[in-house]
């Protein structure tokens, strides 16, 4: 890889309630790229992106962001690197009590001491940039799912962060808002040179925009390299994923127990 | 058998559990007192919430409870003659007793499941997720203003319920029945101690504002985050500080006035 690795993944393995999440990723995320990390529903990719901010720490292995190994960072630590990180949740997790504007405000509220009509030019700045300057008055139970992440991406940039972590951004968008969103995380990735993370499922345009990729499947990653490697992968696991293959390696169902034992059915022999 | 044994360790244990959590979880918070002004604004936002919007509730509730006990009191006083003893008794009850309990009670329905809920719902939307992840401590943030709002504002309640069943009484003690408005207060001036009497109250309310608020947050704050994990916590918050308000009221009771 050219540049050095913002975000170093080691040998990480995780489990939740027993059940295996993750069994060895191994990852480096480069600086001042956009990374997309794909992989079919339910793998753990939000996990991931959970255990790079520090809110669930791996069984083992090494989680290091900017150089420090989150795991092991105390209380303060931790919350002074997640200053300098911003993250997109896939459910947008805006604050309910709060206009469109006092939620993007937020943040500049408790980490800078702007003064008030500052506050007001970045996060009318930041909003214009998700074409919601508009919709400042209105308080989150008034936003469709689609204006929610936008709202809610206009909030994780607010700080200008060194890194931001998008979890699916283009869900639930329409196609002028996702080329707007694809324009947008490649704006903000060459301006300000931020590190991105971007989880998605949406292949061509996540393909289109990351500079690097990789595809995360049964507890490991099972490819990675930039997007035309990817394209000729020789692996039968990734390109089922790229093309959407119903029938492959990948298994499309949540583990479960054979489907004879469930609907009782005897076998014939023939 | 030894299932059964099993089973009820694995409780225990739980049990066990859950108290550590708490007790972590308000040492956290109780290190969270506001210090900033932006913290303070939250904490009287909290004031508000918890003890404004409580007001009409305890009022109306102590405006009648000192009406009834001024009923109550005067036909089984007035068996004896001795009516005027009214004020005293509604002052005592009330002050001693009724005004911190009730209103405990009162404030775990209406501003703990509230408190609870909120907290809850919350989580469940990654609200407190996302605030982590913004940097910000949201024990410091979401819950530290609540736990000092509720602590703050339920003694002020309890007064205030006090004060208004006292004026209830004299309502209808002296207004409606007729008993001679002097020794009403004469009577409850004379007996009602300020140490002994209004100080233990105000002792109790700030032990159960203690005890409620801390359940209600801490429910909230640790809840299974979906629709039926909330419900299960608002029900908790009731129950548990119902149950730990009625026992404290028995222990505290016994201390302060079980010695003669
Ligand atoms: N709080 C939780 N407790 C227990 N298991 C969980 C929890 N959250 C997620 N899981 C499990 O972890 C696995 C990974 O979840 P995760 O949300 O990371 O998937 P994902 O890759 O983000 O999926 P999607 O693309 O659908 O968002 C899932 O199989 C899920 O069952
Ligand atoms: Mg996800």
């Amino acid at each position: 890889m050219a540049s050095d690795p913002y975000i170093t993944l080691e040998d990480v393995v995780f489990s939740r309630n027993g059940r295996p999440i993750f069994d060895g990723v191994s990852l480096s995320i480069p600086k001042g790229k956009i990374t997309a990390i794909m992989g079919p529903s339910g793998t753990g990719k939000t996990t991931l992106l959970r255990l790079i901010g520090g809110q669930l720490k791996p069984d083992r292995g090494r989680v290091v962001v900017a150089g420090e190994s989150v795991p092991e960072l105390g209380r303060s630590a931790l919350y002074r690197l997640r200053e300098k990180m911003g993250m997109l949740f896939q459910s947008g997790a805006l604050f309910t009590d709060l206009s469109v504007f006092e939620n993007v405000a937020f943040p500049l509220r408790i980490h800078t001491r702007l003064p008030e009509d500052m506050i007001r030019d970045v996060v009318l700045m930041k909003l214009e940039a998700v074409g919601l300057r508009g919709a400042r008055e209105l308080m989150p139970a008034q936003l469709s799912g689609g204006m929610t992440r936008r709202v809610a991406l206009a909030r994780s940039i607010a700080l200008d962060p060194e890194l931001i972590m998008y979890d699916e951004p283009f869900a639930g968008q329409d196609p002028i808002a996702m080329g707007v969103l694809v324009k947008l995380i490649r704006d903000l990735n060459g301006a300000m040179g931020l590190t991105s993370v971007l989880v998605s499922h949406d292949v061509p345009e996540s393909l289109s925009i990351c500079h690097y990729a990789c595809i995360v499947a049964d507890g490991r990653v099972i490819g990675e390299g930039s997007p035309e490697q990817l394209r000729q992968h020789p692996s039968e696991q990734v390109q089922q994923f790229l093309h959407g293959y119903p029938d492959g390696p990948v298994p499309f169902h949540y583990p479960a127990p054979a489907a004879r034992a469930d609907w009782d059915i005897c076998e014939v022999s023939s | 058998m030894i299932d059964r044994i099993a089973r009820i360790g694995r409780s225990g244990l739980e049990v066990a559990r859950s108290f550590g959590r708490s007790g972590l979880f308000l040492a956290g918070v109780l290190a969270g007192f506001p210090r900033t002004s932006a913290g303070f604004a939250l904490l009287v936002r909290q004031l508000y919430a918890i003890g404004v919007l409580s007001l009409a509730i305890i009022v109306v509730s102590g405006l009648f409870i000192g009406m009834v006990l001024a009923l109550q009191g005067y036909t089984i006083l007035s068996d004896y003659g001795s009516e005027d003893a009214i004020g005293q008794m509604i002052a005592l009850t009330l002050v001693r007793e009724l005004g911190p309990v009730v209103t405990a009670l009162l404030f775990a329905g209406r501003a703990g499941s509230a408190l609870t809920a909120e907290i809850g719902l919350m989580k469940a939307t990654e609200q407190l997720s996302s605030m982590e992840m913004m940097g910000v401590d949201p024990l410091r943030q979401v819950v530290a203003p609540r736990l000092w709002g509720g602590f703050l504002a339920m003694p002020l309640l309890a007064m205030i319920f006090s004060s208004v069943g006292i004026w209830g009484g004299k309502l209808v003690g002296v207004d409606w029945l007729g008993v001679f408005e002097g020794s009403f207060w004469g009577n409850m001036q004379a007996s009602v101690e300020f140490l002994d009497d209004v100080m233990n109250g105000v002792i109790k309310s700030i032990v159960f504002g203690f005890v409620c608020t801390w359940i209600a947050v801490f429910q909230g704050y640790d809840c299974v985050p979906t629709s039926a994990g909330i419900s299960s916590a608002t029900t908790k918050t009731v129950v548990y500080s119902s149950l730990a308000v009625l026992g404290l009221d028995f222990v505290l009771t016994a201390v302060m006035f079980g010695s003669f």
